[in-house]
């Protein structure tokens, strides 16, 4: 069990959690390694489908008053996400350089950048509630047809439609897991504050009892390297030559018409609309 | 604290005669053994069973470890010089008495004549808590027993306390940084030579160790470059009780003065944190100034900058300003207030 999970013994006598063992730290960047080797290796030899060219310029002759330049992702919607990866970034390395034996004053960091990316989070709560299509990014069955679309063309297989609205089946499901993770990984670091020096609230280790002090230390912990594997696959996909698009608009704000075509049904996503 | 058991868990032991033969043995290994040198620290860990090493390198044969020898104008000390020879050696009293005196106030004969320089300054942290064995930040654990509302923390950490609040408890560590010295760790084929000031850690780089020392890591000696031979110096020990007892704060200060000006200075206080507390910024402040009242009294007042008492150790703050103003004024007079 301590290759999952690191136990102790309280003053007390009871057998009380402390941590997750960093062996999953490994298990998760190897696992993230693995997939990228995999899916890479995949993409290389595989007969993965694409729209043809042909059906693109057929769509674009058909909608020729569309702009050349779709919006895509709102100049606010850019700085969140941006600076919501900078901060990801600066909680993974201050959380696991020192682990792989690179010794730095971590603490005080990592606190800092998990403020930041709560408040960018709650940021994004907001904004995405009251200023963007709210339920354009979650998954429910209604995309279970897309799923099943995108899985056959994966394999090789010409099937029609049906094509998503503003982000694709990939982006929804890696955006619902990271709330997920980004949610428990919040709300644990927000209470772990009680247990360090930081000025801004008052250290208080005994806030909670020792077993759900436990229980929020191995939650951190068990999201905390798990989005050691979903941030790998984030970078993956982003460098992917076929993604670069979604990517550029992620730095633009805008994808182009022949874009928007090739992968968007403009029935779910009318241009205009607000979104971003 | 623990029960008392006396009879410790049972290792293999290992008595090399050799540098090499020790670092042999370490370096297969690893983290298992544990390194005894005067067994000062060791026994309280391994009778306690608090630490069940499966295997003790007991470092008490090597002859090579021990001794002190000339080192161009400065001094090599090996690393299981006992404490005795480094706070009555001629060399080390002519050159460095900062240092012999340290040495000198360190816990009773009896502990000086076994425990080691070596030794002294790789020991561990006396927090009780820690040492009950109770699943603390050092233990690797997620909770500071000292930092609590309820805790007993008088002799605890007033600075750069990121977590665990324990303080290093050496008298030698801070009279050593003091004259700038150097630890030479072996490792395999490998030596390497630290600052005296980078090889204590504190909580923040790394919470389960007070110095750099890893597992295959043998600290063999200590040298002390000849910068700071015959310079002024001060060191003085508070302790709860005279005869025998770790510190609550020390302080080593050594200076050049040009008349009665600072030329140049280095003080360190210990028990302050867990690692020797430099005092940077008062040397700095004091640099060109008179040895006056005046001085002291600024410096007094620099060096509790930044101090965060807990419960139970306020006490610190005004035990450092007066040390500070000691040391500064040389010890000559005995500052009230």
């Amino acid at each position: 069990m301590d290759l999952l999970l690191k136990w102790a013994r309280s003053p007390w006598g009871d057998s009380v959690l402390i941590h997750i063992s960093w062996s999953l730290f490994w298990a998760s960047l190897v696992g993230g390694l693995l997939f990228l080797l995999a899916h890479g290796s995949y993409m290389l030899f595989s007969q993965h489908h694409k729209l043809p060219s042909s059906e693109v310029d057929r769509l674009e002759a058909e909608m020729k008053g569309l702009p050349a330049r779709i919006p895509r992702h709102s100049f606010v919607a850019r700085m969140f996400h941006w600076v919501m990866a900078f901060s990801m970034l600066s909680l993974l390395f201050t959380a696991f350089l020192p682990i792989v034996g690179v010794k730095f004053a971590w603490v005080e960091w990592h606190w800092m950048a998990g403020i930041l990316l709560t408040s960018s989070i709650m940021f994004h709560i907001v904004h995405a509630s009251v200023f963007m299509d709210f339920w354009s990014i979650w998954v429910g069955p209604k995309d279970i047809p897309e799923l099943k679309g995108e899985m056959m063309r994966e394999f090789g297989v010409d099937v029609p439609g049906p094509k998503p609205g503003k982000y694709p089946l990939g982006n929804r499901l890696y955006h619902m897991a990271v709330v997920v993770a980004g949610l428990v990984v919040v709300f644990s670091g927000v209470l772990m504050m009680w247990r360090v020096q930081t000025g801004i609230v008052t250290r208080n280790p005994y806030l909670m009892s020792d077993v759900t002090w436990g229980v929020t230390y191995v939650a951190h912990g068990l999201m905390g390297v798990g989005f050691v594997g979903l941030v790998i696959a984030h970078i993956y996909f982003a460098l992917r030559p076929e993604k670069l698009w979604i990517t550029k608009a992620m730095v633009f704000g805008f994808i182009t018409r022949r874009e928007y075509l090739e992968h968007h049904d403009p029935k779910q996503w009318k241009t205009g609309s607000h979104g971003a | 604290m623990p029960p008392i058991r006396d009879v410790m868990a049972a290792f293999e032991l290992f008595q090399p005669t050799s540098v090499n033969d020790a670092l042999g043995i370490l370096d297969r290994h690893g983290a298992d053994a544990w390194v005894m040198a005067g067994g000062m620290d060791t026994f309280d860990w391994l009778k306690d069973r608090i630490r069940k090493p499966k295997v003790v390198v007991d470092l008490g044969g090597v002859d090579e470890l021990r001794g002190i020898k000339d080192a161009a104008g400065g001094l090599e000390i090996g690393a299981m010089t006992t404490l005795t020879e480094v706070a009555t050696n001629a060399l080390v009293k002519e050159r460095f008495p900062l240092l012999a005196e340290a040495a000198m106030l360190v816990a009773s004969p009896q502990i000086r004549n076994q425990g080691t320089a070596g030794g002294n300054v790789s020991q561990d942290a006396r927090c009780w808590y820690y040492r009950a064995g109770w699943p603390c930040y050092r233990a690797g654990g997620n909770i500071c027993y000292a930092d609590t509302p309820t805790s007993v923390n008088r002799e605890h950490a007033i600075f750069d306390a990121d977590r665990c609040v324990a303080v290093n408890p050496s008298d030698t560590a801070p009279a050593l940084i003091a004259l700038d010295a150097s630890m030479v760790i072996k490792r395999g084929a490998v030596e390497r030579v630290v600052p005296a000031e980078e090889f204590f850690v504190g909580p923040g780089i790394d919470i389960t160790r007070l110095t750099v020392l890893q597992p295959g890591d043998l600290l063999t000696a200590i040298r002390l470059p000849a910068t700071w031979a015959g310079k002024t110096h001060y060191f003085e020990k508070v302790r709860d009780r005279q005869v025998w007892d770790f510190a609550l704060v020390n302080i080593a200060s050594i200076m050049t003065t040009s008349g009665s000006t600072i030329s140049d200075v280095r003080m360190v206080v210990n028990g302050v944190s867990a690692q020797p507390y430099r005092l940077a910024a008062v040397e700095t402040a004091i640099k060109g100034k008179p040895r006056t009242k005046e001085t002291a009294e600024m410096a007094a007042d620099l060096a509790v900058q930044g101090a965060e008492p807990l419960r139970h150790n306020a006490y610190k703050i005004p035990l450092v300003k007066a040390l500070v103003k000691r040391a500064i004024r040389g010890g000559a007079e005995w500052i009230s207030s």
